[in-house]
């Protein structure tokens, strides 16, 4: 529900949306216009401009990349409301955010509400200036959406482990610095046998082994560990919680994947104007092909009520405190319609929405390709949408195994 | 299954032993990554055209086989399966062009040349990035073609052209006044926009006034055929997995979420069998065909778009590697989803046929 803002909550936000104004006049080079951010991406190394490091720098550190994140380990420590005039100022000047990736969609949440005093004040700040760059160690060949079945070993050695084992599908790993793992420390307990450890990806015994995708790009690898000795240290949480741990931190991946920035921003171009260009109009400025133009509606109608759940679920969840299982919902219809809008992009553009290579497609064209290719997996990772099915049919209707 | 006569079956099942012994998916690879624009490999469409493939529709008087459409159909669909790389769909296209066309000088001169595989010939008809034989500019004046042809495929290959004009199909030899520029599409096949500069053309003055889209309507049904065999592949190949991998202490394939949506593949398939092969008996037949068509093509334009993304949807992450073949499946099928007509372009042909 709609409040009215007390004049002197107006006044401070005012001020603040002048400040931000402020900063990014200083600090935002025009030159970046439109760019993305290097970092939130898997599918290639960093490779930063000198501008878009000056950029990074100045965001990370405001902790402005990470507005609603505590102070003391160097985010924002700003409200929700303040984060909301940060994105809108940003997005007024074509300003992107600068920090991203999996330590600030997934991981960071999860080490702020799960790890000791110590990690937080070691690893969340580095991710807030956008210094590091983590990947996911969940899969193995034999653990994919059966995660808890997963075999990679860490021996308790005293005061170290030594992992041994393969994760596989790992986004990023030969970009990566750190790893976020699931590991089995105990073998007669499937669920209670896992723990959730930190892996430094240079550490002696780490093997990464690129895979080409159907896209054309090889961002996601085979990962191998041998006798790889991890400090008792990265161990978050307690030995054997890592099951725990490890399903919120996809359910941060899930709301991620579904509603979050990347996915908005990329529909925020109107399917409509898209296919306007690409097809003739009639005299009234609107589309003449009535069948792509029943699509294109149709489409756009169940994307923008889709948004307003995710935004009606953020907000229900921050009532409840968390993220919450909605978030399988979310990540279900999130894909769907993602994959649904790529298909519709190839459909307006014709032939010309096919593009592999060559100067006679525009970058636009062929991006678009190879999101489309990509974006298949976004309905497989992170849970596939069969997965999210069954949470939603047991968890959350409480149904029950078929026997 | 169409009940087939006996040489129908010996010529399917010798497409089918070909495409699964001497043309796996491997040997696409290879044409890949060879990288050539031609993108097929000469020696195996020879080995196609000496077993009689490229001639199954021409008559026995011009070196064909004259066995008919659901014939050359049932290679296509076999071919299909291994995604065979050749100009074997283009050429039986365009040879249909002359058969149905061409004088009897044409015919003598092209036809025993395409039937043993001596000349690769393709269609060019759209101009833009979409099906729209509406709208051709191309035209012909003294004799002399000029006008621009997009996304043609097998282009690279090909010593002729069956080109739409303002006025009607012409033949196009290669050469002068001919120029290709590659198109790399996602299927990593050949495909190029061609310009006509005043390239001599020989009209085909046969076939009436419905000569256009008679031949779109093969093209249609006989692209269809190699989706069906496209789409009968993906589905075995993702049964066969379900069947064999592991997660939660079960094989895939016995939980009933999944069990339930190959039931509907499955039913979905056997729907675009029956389009597909309900088109290419309308042509052998000479009845109904351009009703025929659109139906088959747009079947095989729905049902193959789902099983290519279930395909990858039910490999889990293994279907997103290169190293996997279903992303091929995947690739080839929305070029030829959007070749000789989209769904929407389809319906609407459906509907204006059937006078509404
Ligand atoms: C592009 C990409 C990036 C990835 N990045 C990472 C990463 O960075 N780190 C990481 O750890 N992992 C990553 N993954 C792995 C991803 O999480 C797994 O692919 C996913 O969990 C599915 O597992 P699987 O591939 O083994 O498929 P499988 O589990 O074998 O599933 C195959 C099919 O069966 C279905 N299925 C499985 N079980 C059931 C069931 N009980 N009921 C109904 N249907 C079922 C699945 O939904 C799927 O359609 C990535 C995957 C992809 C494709």
């Amino acid at each position: 529900m709609a409040t009215q803002l007390e004049p002197d909550v107006k006044a401070e936000e005012d001020a603040f949306r002048e400040e931000v104004q402020q900063f990014l006049a200083k600090h935002f080079p025009p030159e970046l216009k439109g760019k993305g951010s290097a970092l939130a991406g898997v599918d290639g190394p960093t490779n930063e401009s000198a501008l878009q490091k000056a950029w990074r720098e100045a965001v990370g550190e405001r902790g402005w990349g990470t507005p609603t994140w505590p102070r003391q380990y160097g985010g924002g420590g700003l409200t929700k409301r303040q984060a909301r005039i940060i994105d809108q100022e940003f997005a007024k000047v074509g300003a992107y955010n600068p920090i991203g990736g999996m330590g600030v969609m997934m991981f960071g949440p999860t080490l702020l509400e799960y790890g000791s005093e110590e990690q937080k004040m070691e690893h969340i700040p580095p991710i807030c200036r956008g210094e590091i760059r983590w990947c996911q160690g969940y899969s193995e060949p034999n653990a994919g959406s059966d995660l808890a079945n997963l075999q990679t070993f860490a021996e308790d050695k005293g005061d170290h482990y030594i992992v041994n084992g393969q994760k596989t599908w790992t986004s990023g790993g030969q970009w990566a610095d750190k790893c976020f793992a699931i590991v089995r420390t105990d073998k007669s307990d499937k669920h209670r046998g896992i723990s959730f450890m930190l892996i430094d990806m240079d550490a002696p015994g780490v093997e990464v082994r690129p895979i080409t995708m159907i896209s054309g790009t090889s961002p996601f690898c085979e990962t191998f560990f041998t006798d790889v000795k991890v400090p008792k240290e990265n161990l978050v949480g307690e030995e054997g919680q890592g099951w725990t741990i490890g399903k919120r931190l996809l359910q941060h991946e899930r709301t991620n994947i579904s509603g979050g920035g990347r996915l908005a921003s990329m529909m925020a171009h109107s399917l409509g104007e898209i296919a306007k260009k690409y097809g003739e109009t009639n005299e009234a400025g609107e589309l003449a092909d009535a069948v792509l133009r029943d699509k294109v509606a149709d489409f756009e109608i169940r994307w923008n009520s889709f948004l307003l759940t995710a935004r009606r679920a953020v907000e229900e969840s921050k009532a409840q405190g968390g993220v919450s299982e909605i978030s399988s919902v979310l990540k279900k219809l999130g894909t769907k319609l993602s994959q649904e809008r790529s298909e519709l992009l190839i459909e307006i553009r014709g032939l010309q929405g096919l593009g592999w290579e060559g100067e006679e497609f525009s970058k636009g064209e062929l991006d678009a390709v190879r999101g489309w290719l990509f974006g298949k997996a976004t309905t497989i990772y992170g849970g596939s949408t069969e997965i999210q099915n069954n949470i939603i049919a047991k968890r959350v209707l409480g149904m029950l195994d078929h026997q | 299954m169409a009940v087939l006569n006996e040489e129908q079956e010996m010529l399917r099942d010798m497409a089918r032993d070909w495409a699964t012994n001497e043309s796996p998916v491997t040997e696409f690879r290879k044409v890949r990554a060879a990288g050539n624009p031609q993108a097929y490999n000469a020696d195996a469409y020879a080995a196609m055209a000496e077993m009689g493939w490229a001639g199954v529709i021409i008559p026995e008087e011009h070196g064909g086989s004259d066995f008919g459409f659901m014939s050359a159909g049932l290679v296509l669909e076999e071919l299909g399966k291994t995604l065979t790389a050749s100009p074997l769909l283009a050429t039986t296209i365009a040879a249909s062009a002359i058969v149905l066309g061409g004088s009897d000088e044409q015919k003598a001169r092209w036809l025993p040349k395409l039937a043993s595989g001596e000349t690769v010939a393709t269609l060019a008809v759209d101009e833009g990035a979409k099906h729209d034989p509406s709208a051709i500019a191309a035209s012909v004046s003294g004799g002399k073609l000029t006008g621009t042809k997009a996304f043609v495929h097998e282009a690279h290959g090909a010593d002729l052209f069956v080109v739409a004009a303002t006025d009607g199909l012409y033949l196009v030899e290669k050469g002068d006044g001919v120029t290709l520029t590659s198109r790399a599409l996602a299927d990593q096949r050949s495909h190029a926009d061609v310009a006509f500069d005043g390239a001599p053309a020989d009209k085909l003055e046969g076939g009436g006034d419905s000569l256009l889209d008679d031949v779109l309507d093969r093209a249609r049904v006989l692209t269809a055929a190699e989706m069906l065999g496209m789409a009968q592949q993906v589905f075995d190949t993702t049964l066969d997995y379900l069947k064999q991998r592991v997660q939660f202490n079960q094989v895939l394939a016995t939980f009933q979420a999944l069990q339930h949506r190959m039931a509907d593949l499955f039913a979905d398939l056997a729907q675009m069998r029956s389009a597909v092969e309900g088109g290419l008996q309308a042509i052998d037949g000479g009845f109904g065909v351009a009703r025929a068509a659109s139906i088959a093509k747009a079947e095989a334009n729905r049902v193959l778009h789902t099983i290519s993304n279930q395909g990858i949807q039910l490999h889990g992450g293994i279907g997103m590697t290169d190293e996997y073949d279903v992303g091929f499946y995947l690739k080839r099928a929305r070029v030829l989803e959007a070749s000789w007509g989209s769904s929407g372009y389809l319906k609407d042909r459906f509907a204006t046929l059937a006078g509404y």
